[in-house]
This record gives C-alpha cells, sequence and structure tokens, in this order.
C-alpha cells in the first residue's frame, strides 16, 4: 500500500510517500506563491526516482495551513493531529509532549501513546516565538537562518533577553543594542533567550511530561533547543530523521489508516 | 504661570509652551538616539518661537515613554513626570471639554482613557504589539512602497472590503505582499490595512467602554484614512482635536499651570 502525506506550511512544504506505514522517500521544499502549485511540485520531487507515479498513490492526506490547496488530497487532517502522530513515528510510543515551531505558528501538544492528541495550545497570530522572528533576526544580523542558532550559543556570557514581545519593537531593541557596540552573537543570545522565554510560556501553560520532543523548522535550531533544554530541565529527545518532516509523515499515516478503513481493511 | 509640557514619544518629542489657558508654542522632532538631547533641541526651539527662555517658564511637566531622561535634568530640568494616560486625560479635556473617551494612537502605542473633568477614571494600553500602533500603518507603506503619509488618502479612494487575515505586523507584510501579487489595487490595500487597524484598536477601546464625546488624538490622528473605520467599528462620531499630535503635551504642560490638582 501506497500512501502520501503533503504538509503545506506557510513557509516550508513537505511531502512524504510512506510503503505500507514506513517512510520510502520525501521531499522539503519552499512554500511558493500559490499554494496549489507547490503541493504538485513538492509531491512530484518526493515520487521523483522511485518509479512510483501519482496514480499509483492509493491516498493522499494534505495538512498543514495551505491543506485545503493539496488538488490530489482525498482528505485534510489538522497540522496539530499530523505532529503529534509524525512525532510518534519519529520518536516512538514515550512521546507526551511535543513541540511544533514553525515557520508562522507554534503549537504545544499533548499526546499518548498511539500519538492522539489529548489537547494543545497555539500561537498563530504572533511572529514572536515563530520561524519567522529568527528570520527577520537572522536577515538584521546578516547570517544564514541556518546558522543563526549556532551563532546565539557563541557567546561566554548569556545576556538578558531582549525586553520586548513584539518581533518588530524586539528589532528595533536590538539594532540599538548593535549600535550600542554589542557584537551580533550577543544580540542573537539575547532574541534567542527571549523567544525560548515565550515558547516555555506556551508549553507550561499546556502542561510539560516525559518524553518531550520538538518538531518543525526551528526543531533544528540548536540555540532555541538548547536554551528550552535549560530552562525547563528536561532533555528533548534526539531525532532519528529529520524533525521538519513531522507533519507530512503523520498525514501519510493518516492515509494508511483511511485508506484500510475505505477498503475495509479494518 | 507660564508652563511647558515635554511629551517624549517613541518617535518623536513634543513640546507645548502655555500661558494663561492659551497654546503660546508648539514644536516637534524626531527622538534620536540621543533621547535628552532630541528633547533639548525641540524644548529650545519652541522657547525660540514663544520668544522666551527657560527662566520664564514657571514649571515643565514630563510624558510620554521618553519622560524620565528629562526629569531633573538641565536645561530643561522637568519638575515632574506623568503617565501618558493622565496627560492624555488632560490635554483632550482642554481641548474638547466635552470629552468622555480619549483615544490616543502614537507610534508604538495604543491607548484608550476614560475621562471625567479632565482626569482618569479608567485605562487601557496596548504597548506590546506593533499591529496596534502606528508603526503598523509604517511597516505596511513600506511594504506597499508608498509613503506614509500616503497611505491615509490612498485608502480613502477605496470602498472595497477586503479582509486582512494577518493580526501581526510582520505576518501582515507578507499578506500585504501576497495581495499586490493578486493585483488587488494600492488603495484596496491601503484600507485593508486601515481597516484592519481600526478593527483592533476598537476592540481594545470597547474593553473600557465608549461614552460621547470621543476624542482621537496622537500622531495616528494626523492620518485621514484611521478615522473613518474607527468610527464605523465604534459605531459613534469621533473629535479630531487641531494638532491632535499635541494633545500629551498639552495635557503635561495643563498639569505643570495646576500643581494643586
Amino acid at each position: 500500500m501506497i500512501t502520501a502525506g503533503v504538509d503545506i506550511g506557510s513557509v516550508g512544504s513537505k511531502a512524504t510517500v510512506m510503503v505500507d506505514g514506513e517512510l520510502y522517500s520525501y521531499a522539503v521544499m519552499r512554500t511558493g506563491g500559490v499554494s496549489e502549485d507547490t503541493a504538485i511540485k513538492v509531491t512530484m520531487w518526493a515520487l521523483d526516482g522511485t518509479g512510483i507515479d501519482t496514480g499509483k498513490l492509493n491516498y493522499v492526506v494534505g495538512t498543514g495551513y495551505g491543506r485545503v490547496n493539496v488538488p490530489f488530497a482525498k482528505k485534510t487532517i489538522t497540522e496539530i493531529a499530523c505532529h503529534a502522530r509524525g512525532a510518534h513515528y519519529i520518536y516512538g510510543p514515550t512521546v507526551r509532549t511535543v513541540l511544533d515551531i514553525g515557520g508562522q505558528d507554534c503549537k504545544a501538544i499533548r499526546c499518548d501513546d498511539k500519538g492522539k492528541v489529548l489537547s494543545f495550545l497555539m500561537n498563530d497570530k504572533c511572529a514572536a516565538g515563530t520561524g519567522r522572528g529568527l528570520e527577520v533576526f537572522a536577515d538584521l544580523i546578516s547570517v544564514p537562518i541556518a546558522e543563526l542558532g549556532k551563532v546565539s550559543l557563541s557567546v561566554d556570557q548569556e545576556p538578558p533577553p531582549v525586553s520586548n514581545t513584539c518581533v518588530i519593537f524586539a528589532k528595533a531593541e536590538s539594532l540599538a543594542l548593535l549600535r550600542q557596540g554589542w557584537p551580533k552573537e550577543r544580540v542573537a543570545a539575547a532574541y534567542h533567550a527571549a523567544m525560548a522565554d515565550r515558547i516555555v510560556d506556551l508549553l507550561t501553560r499546556v502542561g510539560i511530561e516525559k518524553d518531550f520532543v520538538i518538531t518543525g523548522g526551528v526543531a533544528k535550531n540548536m540555540g532555541i533547543v538548547q536554551r528550552l533544554e535549560r530552562i525547563l530541565k528536561i532533555e528533548a529527545l534526539e531525532p532519528k530523521m529529520d524533525p521538519i518532516l513531522a507533519g507530512a509523515l503523520g498525514a501519510g499515516l493518516f492515509a494508511k489508516a483511511l485508506y484500510e478503513k475505505e477498503q475495509g481493511l479494518r | 504661570m507660564i508652563t511647558a509640557g515635554v511629551d517624549v514619544g517613541a518617535k518623536f518629542a513634543k513640546v507645548v509652551i502655555f500661558k494663561d489657558g492659551q497654546v503660546v508654542a508648539r514644536a516637534k522632532a524626531l527622538v534620536g538616539f540621543d533621547v535628552l538631547k532630541s528633547a533639548i533641541e525641540v524644548f529650545e526651539a519652541a522657547l525660540k518661537d514663544a520668544g522666551l527662555s527657560r527662566s520664564d517658564i514657571g514649571r515643565v511637566v514630563a510624558t510620554g515613554m521618553g519622560r524620565n531622561a528629562v526629569v531633573q535634568k538641565p536645561p530643561i530640568n522637568a519638575e515632574e513626570a506623568v503617565s501618558e494616560v493622565v496627560a492624555d486625560a488632560a490635554g483632550a479635556f482642554q481641548a474638547v471639554p466635552t470629552v468622555k473617551t480619549v483615544i490616543d494612537v502614537g507610534a508604538e502605542e495604543g491607548r484608550g482613557v476614560k475621562v471625567e473633568g479632565g482626569k482618569v477614571r479608567d485605562f487601557v494600553i496596548n504597548e506590546r504589539c506593533a499591529a496596534g500602533a502606528g508603526t503598523f500603518v509604517e511597516a505596511m507603506a513600506r511594504a506597499l512602497e508608498v509613503n506614509v503619509e500616503e497611505m491615509g488618502p490612498l485608502s480613502l479612494k477605496s470602498a472595497n472590503v477586503i479582509p486582512m487575515n494577518a493580526q501581526c505586523c510582520v505576518f501582515a507584510e507578507s499578506e500585504v505582499v501576497s495581495l499586490i501579487h493578486s493585483k488587488i489595487s494600492k488603495e484596496d490595500i491601503a484600507k485593508a490595512i486601515h481597516d484592519a487597524i481600526a478593527g483592533r484598536i476598537s476592540s481594545m477601546i470597547l474593553r473600557v467602554g465608549v461614552e460621547k464625546d470621543v476624542v482621537l488624538i496622537g500622531g495616528c490622528a494626523l492620518n485621514p484614512g484611521f478615522k473613518p473605520p474607527l468610527e464605523k467599528e465604534l459605531h459613534t462620531n469621533i473629535i479630531v482635536p487641531e494638532f491632535p499630535e499635541y494633545v500629551s503635551a498639552l495635557g503635561a504642560a495643563v498639569i505643570a499651570a495646576n500643581p494643586a490638582r
């Protein structure tokens, strides 16, 4: 049985191709201006070289911010459910708290040993605490986004966090710090510290229970991950595969379950 | 007695010189890196305009987010600092004696103040999110590639309602870019931007309640595109006094004139 999960995020789009519920191939790309085109492109790319064409896909589930724009998806499922399910697949059944930090939102999800969502809290209104906020800072100090976390960890001593919540105000505050002669590493550290504090608020409100894992693009930013671990005094499990795929993996797994149900297999 | 009010805002410093119940001079300038220096320059410009010197001024009261920079610091030597909310109430009451609700939208803050006889009865502030302040319109003007001064007049040319989904300034910038790509006209986008900020300001104001007369002050009151959607949202007429951006400084000057208040 071949299923696919297509996760159209606000910044990144991911597609997984799964054979009997195991990851077979995947693709990740930047979400373009037209979500529908991106959905087609990312799926084709995931299929590229596998010898599987779209006609052979038994079931496709769309998820993410642009999930309604996945043309060949039979069903759409929220990214909350997909991330919990995908985290269960990546990290195993001991996962109880999933933190997903994406391009334009941040979700703290509690789940059970089946990867089923028990409760969640989400910030999708404000750029503070999302990948987009980090991009604004990467731009400000001219550091590639992929290196920003590492740069923020290269300080001898942790500076006080940036005091403004709003990204726009925090950017102005950081600009003033740069003008005062702060090195960019220190400014990056101050912003990462503020962002970590904000995410901890969200996690604390939903309640954090072991095992704790982080998914989404920002899971690759060590500056955020290590600060979260330090504040929460809890270690996040090491991912066995790219944590950015969690949503698309969850969608691919839901596709399998839906297909089985449709075929009367369970 | 001649008094002065100094309002050191997030973006502009404003000074009002007040004599026998009348404004005799006003001046404003952008606040630079050195807050005190910027305030002194504006203060001296106002004195020069009034043909006065510091020794002619009986009392000086400071307000605004940078107010503490000028208290007891020569040559301004403000005797006292009062919060923006207190200054808003006193200034709006001086400008419009029938005022009951003040809406003050500055560069980085939005405030709603319930007023009774020039005194604060209740208030609400947004100082955390740029989406409810002038910065929002500025950021959107950048995304739209028009001068911020043109935003209001541009918005008034449109009668269409284009919903903006993004609350956050950062997300709204991306949304404006995608609206441009969808070939929505600049006029319609400018209107959508003003509708969006008016929506946010009014939901904040409704938390203290709206009671007539409603007076709109602060730098954003200079934007002609801001009042109509706000009036629509709040279902009331709004009065914009002359020189709305000076009302807080005026309030500080009025307070300076009544030390025993």
